[in-house]
């Protein structure tokens, strides 16, 4: 089954990015099919590489990248969202582009399943 | 139809709301929701009462996460993340009551 | 897009507090020059983004609910208030600044049941 998940949280702040990353490590397990992963609202944020964890915490931004480079997840940021959070090409971590709201549409058009995760 | 609660029924009523609207379905407890899953608290009775209309799971770890692994209530099933995806994967749609 | 599935955008959160329905309307929007089949409901604090006379000059933030009115403009004419929700909240048809058709709690479980995406803010 191919599955869409939408984030509109940041990460650490809240645990929808880490509810929606583990969901995915599941399905892609299960030999399900996670074709893209829509980053909005404050969601964006999980897309800098600026970020910066402490050496024993999780690092939300590389873990999302190696899923994009291990199993071909797009990650797509929404582009008017991540304007208004100062989120650039210039800070953008490896494996996601930013793009319009039409990919969120066509997540929901495309897949068969959309979740989302957020407060 | 698979509804997904991710807050705790004690400071936000996402979950009565869920239950007000939501038609007869499956119900998963995620995050600051597996409150609602625990034994011997003000939401237990509101839990058993609506037990026969929706089918109501929790994601174990995020119960365990919270201490509260030996206090889940009799007749809510437990779940880990490839549970959750089954759940997805077995209802037509879902939503997020966020 | 020859795929025309039913889109559901649920409103649950008071406007201006959160940025959550400014941004859910982007997306409402965007949906609909998809050709989809969109309904745009409205439950609990959500109603309150319908609120007609909604001024936003004392907090200097955009005052996004003129934006409803637009929506017709869009194609999109599927709106609907749970009945409770506005109860609940001591509102009727008359204080909102669209037409919108009302349902029960009852109504709109079966509405949301029915759709294929349903996508929440």
């Amino acid at each position: 089954m191919k599955f869409g998940i939408v984030v509109n949280e940041g990460p650490y702040q809240h645990q929808a990015s880490d509810s929606a990353y583990l969901f995915c490590k599941a399905a892609i397990a299960k030999g399900h099919t996670v074709w893209r992963v829509f980053f909005y609202h404050d969601g964006v944020n999980n897309a800098t590489k600026l970020t910066e964890p402490p050496q024993d915490d999780r690092h939300i931004v590389n873990r999302w990248t190696k899923l994009a480079e291990e199993h071909g997840v797009d990650l797509v940021v929404c582009v008017a969202a991540a304007m208004r959070r100062g989120i650039r090409d210039e800070n953008l971590a490896p494996g996601f582009r930013i793009s319009g709201l039409g990919q969120l549409v066509e997540a929901g058009t495309l897949t068969d399943r959309l979740i989302t995760f957020g407060d | 139809m698979l509804h997904i609660i991710n807050k705790s029924p004690l400071t936000n009523g996402s979950f009565e709301n869920c239950l007000r609207v939501a038609e007869a379905g499956e119900i998963i407890l995620i995050e600051d929701a597996v409150y609602a899953a625990t034994k011997g608290g003000a939401l237990e009775a509101k839990v058993r009462e609506v037990m026969g209309r929706y089918k109501i799971h929790v994601l174990m770890p995020d119960l365990e996460a919270r201490g509260l692994a030996d206090r889940l209530m009799d007749g809510v099933t437990a779940v880990d993340y490839g549970g959750f995806v089954d759940l997805v994967a077995g209802n037509k749609n879902c939503q997020s009551w966020l | 897009m020859s795929d025309i599935k039913k889109f559901m955008f649920v409103n649950r959160k008071a406007p201006h507090g959160t940025i959550y329905a400014l941004e859910s309307l982007e997306v409402v929007l965007i949906t609909a020059a998809f050709d989809q089949d969109v309904s745009l409901v409205f439950l609990d604090d959500g109603v309150y983004q319908l609120k007609k006379g909604q001024q936003t000059k004392g907090i200097e933030t955009k005052n996004f609910s003129t934006t409803y009115r637009a929506l017709e403009g869009y194609d999109i004419e599927k709106l609907y208030v749970e009945k409770e929700s506005m109860d609940a909240r001591g509102l009727t048809e008359d204080d909102l600044l669209v037409d919108v058709t009302v349902l029960t709690s009852k109504e709109m479980g079966a509405l949301m049941s029915d759709q294929d995406v349903v996508l929440s803010f």
